[in-house]
């Protein structure tokens, strides 16, 4: 089987992490976002994965050719020369698409959830027709476009952008499986799968929905990044408890690389991923934070909802809040106070940032 | 034989160090670790034949004040009384009073000081210049240099270079006068109060004259004993022969604010060096790291793991816990910071509070450092309808809780917060 996964361009949204790393290789939950999406296509069978991208990156190259070692898969890179929509991709990669009957998997690569693959394509061929796709529940639905469906059958009536009146509380959640025939709706040009193609599948009844259950969320920005490490940090605690971390200092969901040292004192959790070669020393208190491979927290620092780049330091008596984002190898000196900073890479920070900036 | 009165004012005066001046009378405020007052009198005591030292206010005498003279009297073996004025007579008004009481014993010359500065206080240095400046029975005031901005906000005066007369004296000008401000600091002889009688036979004409007729809202400045010593003596005398400037080249500033209190501590560290080199604390073997100067009140309670200075006074009985970082503040008597938490440029008033890894932190309002005449600013707290960053106070009895932050504020006693405060006054 095979799956194509929508990289796409520079990932922007996440800067300034993804000013050092492609965006699929920045590590969410000490894994990089693409190998939780690849690993759970590989459970569900798929042997070939398509990286359908806008920019090239021999880093994520190279990686891509370790993981096809590590996998037992191939893994192919389809490089789009001017930006293609959602669709445009599926066209560029057709060749290698369609050589079998066999349905494929589409994704955005900001996804996070339990993905339910196996589920997916047995419900696909449940129904028969062109395409499924995973839809989820928001709390408000206003703010998205929301799919109307037959709750029975699963069969989509029709999409409706952002509704003013309540019609449905299900959204795309982006991912989506095929038959090969959808790739005779899609022409090699810019083209929104969801404003463009699907509406017309929907027409035809040949477009199905599945509910995805447990949780779901786009982490494409850091804000939602946190959000996600969050939900699947406990998911972690219901499904695979055993890899969290516990113990004195430790609250909550905590995941910790085992490579990584945490001093005496210290309060970390609940909500806390600390990277590989971490070094947290004593009395240090961290909540909410992705703390990223390499870096370093010197003692009686507190963070809350921060992400902390590769290879950073973050200062004695720091205190870091509100979605700071420090890039990789940023150095926050002693007894500042960061509200909501962006810290560029390579960034020594002798001043206190205490309203949410950029820091160029 | 020589005396010298320090003028503390009322309770009504001191307001922008509230809300610190509620608890304790602002000139028994702790800076570098004694009491305010307490600098001006050690600095009296040095100076030969100083027999008594008179303190004049018109507050209600009150525990705190008793106890302070009672203490003071024993440690540094002079007579210091407090002598309460009926109602606010300004800085003239005062000693003329009690000028009786200033000429017991026949003092030939006598200081005056304003509570509310801080200084190193060079008294022998302006005793040695009246004498040597050539004009027998004058008066001397101790004058610094500002920066021409700055000195508008201050008693300005013009001298003559050569003599070091005073020719010309003005209080606050609204535009640029001179860059030789008034101190605060006098040196007087009994021909003082003659100048000050003829201020008060004058004003007592007035009042016959132009009789009170209750009408306008004086404040109570129709009296005629009410009399400033800046406004209705020295501009008078200036160009008479009779007043002086000595030109100070140490460190002075006034104590206005409590931010001030912060900047006026770290000269007084700073100068403990020479004059109290037992006050400061130093790394010891199971002490805190001490970083600059630190005063640490025997009586404190402090985890070796914490980390202190520069410029941080611990009052008496405060406890500070593992891993504590404190800089540029004073932390008074009582107060509790727990593990891990963090002050910054701050006064943490008694018997507070400080949670786990919470951080209290201020803006500092020191001089320009790159001018050396800059003095402090006498900020508004208000500026744009908008709270001036400043130091952040917390009142006495405030409790913070762990984990947050409190910046640039001002917590008002016996408060407990349950979250995180910026720039604001909480009630």
């Amino acid at each position: 089987m095979k799956a194509l996964i929508l990289v796409g361009g520079y990932g922007t949204r996440l800067r300034p992490l993804t000013l050092s790393v492609p965006k699929p290789l920045v590590e969410f939950c000490n894994k990089p976002i693409l190998l939780h999406q690849v690993e759970a296509l590989v459970k569900a069978g798929v042997n070939h994965v398509v990286l359908a991208v806008s920019y090239m990156s021999e880093l994520l190259e190279r990686e891509m050719r370790v993981q096809e070692q590590r996998l037992g898969i191939l893994i192919s890179l389809s490089h789009e020369k001017e930006p293609l929509g959602t669709a445009g991709p599926l066209a560029l990669a057709r060749d290698l698409l369609n050589v079998d009957n066999e349905p494929f998997f589409v994704l955005n690569s900001d996804v996070i959830c339990d993905f339910p693959f196996k589920d997916l394509l047995q419900f696909h061929q449940n129904h028969g027709k062109e395409g499924t796709i995973v839809v989820t529940r928001v709390e408000e639905p206003s703010k998205y476009g929301v799919v109307v469906y037959e709750s029975d059958s699963g069969r989509i009536q029709r999409f409706v952008e952002k509704p003013q009146v309540f019609v449905s509380n299900k959204i795309n959640a982006g991912m989506y499986i095929f038959n090969p025939s959808v790739l005779s709706r899609i022409q090699l040009r810019p083209t929104s799968i969801e404003k463009e193609i699907f509406p017309i599948m929907a027409e035809e009844g040949q477009l199905y929905t599945m509910e995805l259950q447990g949780f779901w969320m786009d982490i494409g920005q850091p804000k939602d990044f946190l959000t996600g490490m969050c939900m699947y940090l406990q998911s972690l605690r219901l499904h695979a408890p055993e890899r969290l971390h516990t113990g004195p200092g430790f609250l909550g969901n905590v995941l910790v690389d085992p490579s990584a040292q945490i001093g005496e004192n210290c309060s970390i959790g609940p909500n806390v991923t600390i990277g590989a070669g971490v070094v947290i020393e004593d009395g240090v208190r961290i909540k909410r934070c992705t703390v990223l491979k390499g870096s370093r927290v010197r003692s009686h620092s507190w963070l809350e909802s921060c992400i902390v780049g590769w290879s950073s330091s973050v200062g004695q008596w720091v205190r870091m809040e509100n979605v700071t984002v420090l890039g990789e190898d940023v150095i926050v000196n002693d007894e500042l106070y960061l509200n909501g900073a962006n810290v560029l890479p390579h960034k020594s920070i002798n001043e206190s940032v205490p309203e949410p900036r950029i820091i160029m | 034989m020589l005396k010298a009165v320090i003028l503390i004012g009322g309770p009504q005066k001191g307001t922008r160090f509230r809300p610190l001046s509620f608890e304790v009378p602002k000139p028994l405020f702790p800076v570098a670790g004694v009491p305010m007052l307490q600098h001006h009198i050690e600095a009296c005591v040095k100076v030969p034949n100083m027999k008594e030292i008179l303190i004049i206010g018109f507050y209600q005498p009150n525990e705190e004040l008793n106890r302070f003279l009672f203490n003071s009297q024993q440690e540094f073996k002079i007579p210091i009384r407090y002598l309460q004025e009926y109602a606010a007579l300004g800085t003239g008004g005062g000693i003329y009073h009690f000028r009786d009481q200033i000429l017991s014993g026949n003092p030939e010359a006598f200081f005056v000081m304003n509570a509310d500065v801080c200084s190193a206080f060079p008294l022998a240095e302006m005793l040695i210049f009246q004498k040597e400046h050539g004009e027998p029975n004058s008066f001397v005031i101790l004058g610094t240099t500002a920066n021409r901005k700055q000195s508008l906000n201050y008693g300005c005066l013009v001298e003559n270079e050569n003599t070091n007369e005073v020719l010309h004296y003005v209080e606050k000008p609204s535009t640029f006068v001179s860059d030789i401000i008034n101190c605060g600091i006098y040196l007087f002889n009994p021909e003082i109060f003659q100048h000050i009688g003829t201020v008060f036979q004058k004003n007592q004409q007035d009042m016959l004259l132009y009789p009170y007729d209750g009408e306008e809202p004086t404040n109570g400045w129709h009296r005629a004993e009410v009399i400033r010593l800046e406004q209705d003596i020295f501009t008078a005398l200036a160009g008479q022969g009779k007043l002086y400037v000595y030109k100070t080249l140490s460190f002075w500033s006034q104590i206005k604010s409590a931010g001030s209190a912060i900047y006026a501590s770290r000269l007084y560290l700073n100068q403990y060096h020479t004059t109290h080199p037992e006050r400061l604390a130093s790394n010891k073997q199971g002490g805190p790291n001490i970083s600059g100067n630190v005063y640490i009140h025997p009586t404190a309670s402090i985890d070796p793991t914490a980390t202190l200075g520069p410029n941080v006074s611990i009052g008496t009985g405060v406890t500070i816990g593992a891993g504590v970082r404190v800089r540029e503040s004073i932390i008074l008597h009582g107060a509790n910071l727990q593990d891990h938490c963090c002050v910054l440029n701050s006064i943490v008033g008694w018997e507070s509070t400080i949670g786990k890894w919470a951080r209290v932190e201020g803006t500092p309002s020191d001089p320009n450092p790159n001018d050396p005449f800059a003095k402090i600013d006498s900020e508004t707290l208000f500026r744009d309808g908008k709270l001036t960053p400043s130091i952040t106070i917390l009142g006495c009895n405030v409790t913070i809780p762990s984990e947050v932050i409190v910046l640039n504020s001002i917590v008002l006693p016996h408060k407990d917060l349950n979250r995180s405060f910026k720039n604001q006054i909480i009630l």
